[in-house]
């Protein structure tokens, strides 16, 4: 038991690794902001694509279709590989900025499939009698989604989307593999440097740290709207 | 006005639900500034009726001719059409997520193009008219059944429509709370306002319709005025629903 601590709770280490992977982690933290702001948008987009109506919209349908098949039936570090494997034959050097572009794209490639499919269930959580009202209304199709629809299906999305979020900010630690110095590279290090495990507690505690407060966070909005919307006692 | 005379006029409307025909051919003539209610068994097609003069559905044969433009033409542009068809949902189908001044304001402003300012001028108007002014920054969750269809009767009306579609607006209220709705309605009769109503509320007809049909098993069995349906009906079928719409009542 004595060891275990000392392996992996040793406050000296603690203090002495968590510089070095802080530094790392912020490589994770700029990953998972600028993977999100894409998956979010192309996400959505793909969903929206994936519900277009009639037949002429159907090879659309189609490509959206095969594109979440083929990506949320891939692993990531599969992805990873094949992003990092494509863009080495057309680069000759790998600076840590062609590293974490590879890293940002395969992460979007996987995570926009799976979010897609949280989008489309919340788009079709929304009862067809509130399209069927804002249609009676003279509304376009598109103005339909965009204002009454997409509005009310996102709130509905939030706690799944959360819940992928929190997945891609973990994952963002398989970048390590293709040699970014990210925080649990940087633990390794530690680690390889001092014979000594604690790096990797201090990155699990900043990963902890980090979920925790925006779990909190995103209860607290839903409970402030849910206050604000609903009627009382009900 | 079309060729005939009449605001609305509908004339040989079929639909099928996959093998289900719902309507079986019906006739109706609507002059402007009438109203007409449509009265019948669950099932026998008055909302559906209703949902194919608003173009919710298609109809498969028949046509429906509205303001003098044949709306069931396969060029006919829906959007545009519907702005002047205004329709109420029993269910009220109000958007949830917006207050009820953005229920109000937002079909005027992206349908309309009407300008944000005017839109909020619109919809106080309304709101004052529906004596709901207070309730403008409610959300729709908040009020009661009978306030949250007067807001729907009041979004249909923000478009300014030319013809009100109302399909049993008052069933899904509590006894006391549908007096407050119906009496809306008859102010939009006294105002002048096209209306085809579909409704179990046999005296409300009475005082309001010009015109009631008695759907059955999708065709208009027996048609007249009031006074005729109501009172003094030919057809054996419009007996029996009376006779069980009154019974319904007294319990």
């Amino acid at each position: 038991m004595g060891q275990f601590l000392h392996e992996f709770f040793n406050p000296l280490d603690f203090l002495r690794s968590a510089p070095q992977v802080w530094n790392g982690f912020l490589f994770n933290l700029k990953l998972m902001v600028v993977a999100e702001a894409f998956i979010l948008v192309l996400a959505l987009a793909l969903a929206i694509v994936r519900g277009l109506p009639g037949r002429g919209a159907a090879p659309l349908r189609w490509l959206a279709i095969a594109y979440t098949d083929v990506f949320r039936g891939t692993p990531l570090l599969l992805v990873l590989f094949m992003v990092q494997g494509f863009a080495t034959l057309n680069y000759a050097g790998l600076s840590s900025d062609t590293l974490f572009r590879n890293g940002a794209i395969a992460l979007i490639l996987v995570y926009t499939a799976y979010v897609t499919e949280v989008y489309r269930a919340g788009i079709e959580s929304v009862h067809p009698s509130q399209r069927m009202a804002a249609r009676s209304l003279g509304l376009s199709y598109m103005q339909t989604m965009r204002y009454v629809v997409l509005p009310q299906a996102i709130r509905r999305v939030v706690p799944p989307l959360l819940n992928d979020f929190i997945g891609l900010q973990k994952d963002t630690v398989l970048i390590t593999v293709i040699g970014l110095t990210e925080a649990l590279a940087a633990a390794n290090f530690f680690q390889s440097d001092y014979a000594n495990f604690t790096g990797l507690t201090v990155t699990a505690v900043f990963f902890i740290f980090l979920t925790i407060p925006l779990a909190r966070f995103t209860d607290h909005i839903i409970k402030e709207r849910e206050k604000r919307e609903r009627a009382q006692g009900v | 006005m079309s060729a005939n005379g009449h605001f609305v006029s509908i004339q040989g409307v079929r639909k099928r639900f996959d093998n289900l025909e719902v309507l079986h051919g019906i006739d109706l003539d609507v002059g402007e500034h009438n109203v007409v209610c449509l009265i019948g068994a669950s099932g026998s097609g008055k909302s559906t009726l209703l949902r194919c003069i608003n173009l919710l559905e298609r109809v498969d044969a028949g046509t429906i001719v509205v303001d003098g433009e044949t709306i069931t033409s396969a060029k006919v542009d829906v959007n545009r059409l519907r702005q002047k068809i205004g329709i109420v949902f029993q269910a009220y189908n109000l958007f949830p997520h917006m207050t009820v001044l953005q229920n109000l304001t937002l079909a005027p402003r992206k349908a309309l193009g009407v300008s944000r300012a005017d839109s909020l001028d619109r919809a106080r108007t309304l709101l004052r008219r529906i004596g709901l002014e207070e309730k403008a920054d409610e959300f729709p969750d908040r009020l009661s059944g009978g306030q949250q269809q007067r807001v729907a009767i009041a979004r249909a009306l923000a478009m300014e429509p030319k013809l009100m579609l109302l399909d049993e607006i008052t069933s899904a209220l509590d006894p006391q709370l549908i007096g407050e709705v119906l009496e809306l309605v008859r102010e939009l009769a006294e105002s002048g306002m096209t209306m085809i109503v579909a409704t179990h509320e046999m005296s409300f007809a009475r005082e309001v319709a010009n015109k009631i049909c008695f759907l059955d098993a999708g065709v208009i069995h027996e048609e007249g005025t009031p006074e005729e349906i109501l009172s003094a009906p030919r057809e054996e079928r419009t007996r029996e629903f009376l006779a069980r719409v009154l019974e319904a009542g007294r319990l």
